[in-house]
């Protein structure tokens, strides 16, 4: 059966996630959940960060997530996850649990790059069987759109506003799959909601990991980005096709490349359709638009060799 | 007598409809240009297509806050916009 | 394996007490002075003295997070801190009470900084006194492993289910050697029992979202019905109580009267110091001073009525506090105060102890004889060097 048929089979007419949660119209979030959810053929028990996910689907007293939840607070799923997964160990140890379950993490960014860290960092380290999923959304949008380091360069968001003395966020986004992969973890992977299949494929993997497995995610945020909610997956396929994004994995710390772009796509048109980076594009100067794209260039080179491919194989 | 710890039994919570929160018309199907590729039910932020077994079946409009992605993913140009 | 009496200090006390439960998971982090504890279970469970499994968890705030999964999850969870610990995990200890996680924490109190200090005093406790967890002071490392062995009992309780934290004094207690009697292994294990919470993260045929988000309309009520679990858990632990004394023929109670049914002056504290204290009333009645020791042993929950009973009667009370509350009055005396509000009881409050300076005899006379002249007083100190 495609793929496609066998994740809306697994569901059986019962979401994982169902409807009646007030994320906005269009958020991406939602789908990844479904997917990743969907791609896991054993019951799964989700772990839940502080962030628009969490507050938006558990409104007391509704809920709106059909698998067992547990949300404790906003730097600590990781280590949520090592107790429940933990307990799980020992339960099944002591013949108190017979069930085969799959543990699922979900943090945005906020709660994955930045405060979350250590508690992820020492998740990894220890080994703990489980799939932490970071839907990334690039800034702290449950709070207002403040800048995470996740929030690529130049983006406007309401604490690194572009003005007449600055242009946005000044420093890079940070790697954090690459900081994933430095903990000698089974498997790493980035992908992005909009290519739903790679996610899915992908999500296979990670809960197939005899360990820990870590996946960035992708998720567009029609409010915290600035664009029609009806163009979120368009928006993220061009996030791909102009390799702001690219698509790969990283199995027992090997590089490889998921998808690989065969047009040169210029990052204008992912950054065009942004209101996050329309400050790049108020006068004529493109300067600010060249250096982004010279980053990208960059980093894709640097991904490339990683992947054992050269900028011969991308042509 | 409400479980402790404001824990949520998932089959006693309330679902609250967001169908409220559409402004510009719902989704339509024209059946005869559906080819059932579920693009719609997966990339739907609110788990609103309704299937029957692996096939498109109808709109949760309870749930459909109109954000226009299913007409945009369909390959066949098969959903539409309607007034409310 | 060990059973009879044994010299041990109240850590190793503790771990012994963690061995025999042998709980389904422990994550923790190392800090001065519990570090003797987590060192001695780690051996019992490398040795295969039991079958719990530790995670050496990457911080205090990550042990107390796993901790709330992993007892929500399903399985009996211990953890240990002190200090320094105990604040950067605080925010989930309060969590961990609202979302009614039975974990039991050991406890080896150490003075906050700063300046650093890793020396007894009661002030991390004090942090923690409005989270909604219930703290039980040991005077001794033989009260340190009954409130230990008990602790599962009374947090497991289904009316209670709340976090146990049982605490006694970093170094004095932690790190000294007494006569402990343990109890055979055999006895602990029925005593201890089957965990269970009311509704597992596990069970998938009764899904649960645990730790949702409340709005102003719901939020005020799911804090009531907390304060209802705490309160009704004061009948919690006088029940184990009354269960572990016909194992031990040892007491655990909510307050230890000791020596006041005559009495006229009274000292009332919590923890190790009670020792010093009963040896200068013992002293003084011998010269026929009627002077008596209040210990409260349950702090939370503030056993008010206990309190009231057996002071309400005094002349004068002195509250020895071995933590501040910098801008008001010591925690303890406040507390103090307000369940003998009404009374005619003078009330004198004291600090003693800060960062492990200990509470000498002379220092106890001293308060006897301050309560001789009557009269209420504003706080003085205990032990302070006046020239620095």
């Amino acid at each position: 059966m495609a793929r496609i048929k066998t994740l809306a089979a697994r569901e059986r007419g019962v979401p994982p996630l169902r409807g009646g949660h007030a994320l906005c119209q269009g958020c991406g979030a939602p789908m990844i959940v479904r997917t990743i959810l969907d791609s896991i053929e054993t019951p799964t028990i989700v772990i839940n960060a502080t962030g628009c996910l969490e507050v938006a689907t558990t409104r007391y007293p509704t809920t709106a997530w059909n698998v067992p939840w547990i949300h404790v607070a906003f730097e600590n799923a990781a280590a949520v996850a090592s107790g429940v997964e933990t307990a799980y160990r020992a339960l099944h140890k002591r013949g108190r649990l017979d069930e085969t379950l799959t543990f699922v993490v979900f943090g945005g960014d906020g709660g994955t790059y930045d405060i979350g860290l250590q508690a992820l960092s020492g998740a990894l380290e220890r080994g703990h069987r489980f799939v932490y999923v970071c839907y990334d959304n690039e800034a702290y949008m449950n709070t207002g759109i403040q800048r995470s380091s996740a929030t690529p360069f130049a983006a406007t968001t309401t604490t690194t506003p572009a003005g007449s003395q600055a242009f946005g966020k000044a420093q890079q986004r940070k790697d954090i799959a690459a900081i994933a992969v430095a903990h000698g973890i089974p498997y790493v992977g980035q992908a992005a909601g909009a290519d739903w299949q790679d996610l899915s494929e992908k999500a296979e993997r990670a809960a197939a990991a005899e360990g820990p497995a870590f996946l960035n995610v992708l998720s567009d945020c029609p409010l915290g980005w600035g664009h029609e909610a009806r163009l979120g997956p368009r928006l993220g396929r061009l996030a791909i096709e102009t390799r702001f994004w690219p698509l790969y994995e990283v199995v027992d710390g090997w590089y490889r490349l998921t998808y690989m772009p065969r047009k040169h796509v210029p990052i204008e048109e992912w950054l065009g359709l942004q209101k996050r980076f329309a400050h790049l594009f108020a006068n004529d100067d493109r300067s600010l638009v060249a250096e982004i794209q010279r980053r990208v260039d960059a980093d894709w080179e640097r991904l490339l060799a990683r992947c054992a491919l050269s900028t011969a194989d991308s042509r | 007598m409400n479980p402790p710890g404001a824990i949520v039994l998932r089959d006693e919570a309330a679902q609250p409809p967001t169908g409220g929160w559409r402004t510009a018309g719902r989704p339509e199907a024209d059946r005869s240009r559906c080819i059932d590729c579920l693009l719609c039910w997966i990339f739907c932020p609110d788990s609103a297509i309704v299937l029957r077994g692996t096939r498109f079946a109808d709109f949760d409009y309870e749930h459909c806050k109109g954000c226009e992605i299913c007409v945009e993913m369909c390959p066949t140009d098969a959903i539409r916009m309607v007034a409310e | 394996m060990l059973t009879g009496t044994s010299l041990l200090t109240g850590a190793e006390a503790v771990a012994h007490a963690m061995r025999q439960i042998d709980p389904d998971v422990v994550p923790v982090y190392p800090i001065t002075p519990q570090t003797p504890m987590v060192e001695a279970f780690a051996k019992m469970v490398a040795d295969g003295a039991c079958r719990t499994e530790l995670v050496n968890v990457e911080s205090e705030h990550s042990a107390m997070s796993a901790a709330v999964g992993s007892a929500l999850a399903g399985a009996r969870t211990i953890t240990a801190t002190s200090s320094q610990g105990l604040a950067l995990m605080a925010e989930v200890v309060y969590i961990a009470a609202a979302m009614r996680a039975p974990v039991v924490v050991a406890l080896g109190n150490r003075a906050l900084s700063g300046p650093i200090n890793i020396h007894g005093d009661h002030s991390d406790s004090m942090l923690i006194r409005d989270s909604g967890v219930l703290q039980l002071f040991a005077e001794s490392a033989q009260e340190a492993y009954d409130l230990m062995i008990a602790a599962p009992r009374i947090a497991e309780r289904q009316d209670v289910l709340l976090p146990v934290f049982v605490c006694q004094d970093g170094f004095t207690v932690t790190h000294s050697a007494e006569p402990v009697e343990l109890l055979p292994d055999e006895v602990v294990d029925p005593f201890v029992g089957d965990y269970r919470v009311p509704y597992p993260l596990f069970d998938l045929d009764r899904i649960t979202t645990q730790g949702p988000f409340a709005m102003p309309d719901s939020y005020f009520e799911h804090k009531r019905d907390q304060e209802l679990a705490i309160e009704a858990a004061i009948l919690a632990v006088a029940d184990v109580a009354d269960e572990l004394r016909e194992l031990t023929g040892r007491k655990i109670r909510l307050v230890e009267a000791y020596r006041l049914e005559d009495a006229e002056r009274a000292i009332v504290l919590l923890g190790a110091s009670a020792g010093t204290v009963k040896d200068v009333v013992d002293e003084l009645r011998v010269a026929g001073e009627r002077v008596g020791l209040l210990r409260i042993c349950c702090y939370r929950p503030f056993p008010n009525e206990e309190i009231r009973l057996a002071l309400a009667g005094m002349r004068t009370v002195a509250v020895l506090d071995r933590a501040l509350a910098p801008g008001a009055r010591p925690p303890l005396l406040t507390e103090v105060a307000a369940s003998l509000y009404g009374s005619r009881v003078m009330l004198r409050s004291y600090v003693y102890g800060l960062g492990g300076r200990d509470l000498f005899p002379q220092d106890v006379r001293r308060v006897y004889a301050d309560l001789t002249a009557g009269g209420s007083r504003r706080s003085g100190y205990l032990g302070l060097k006046e020239s620095s």
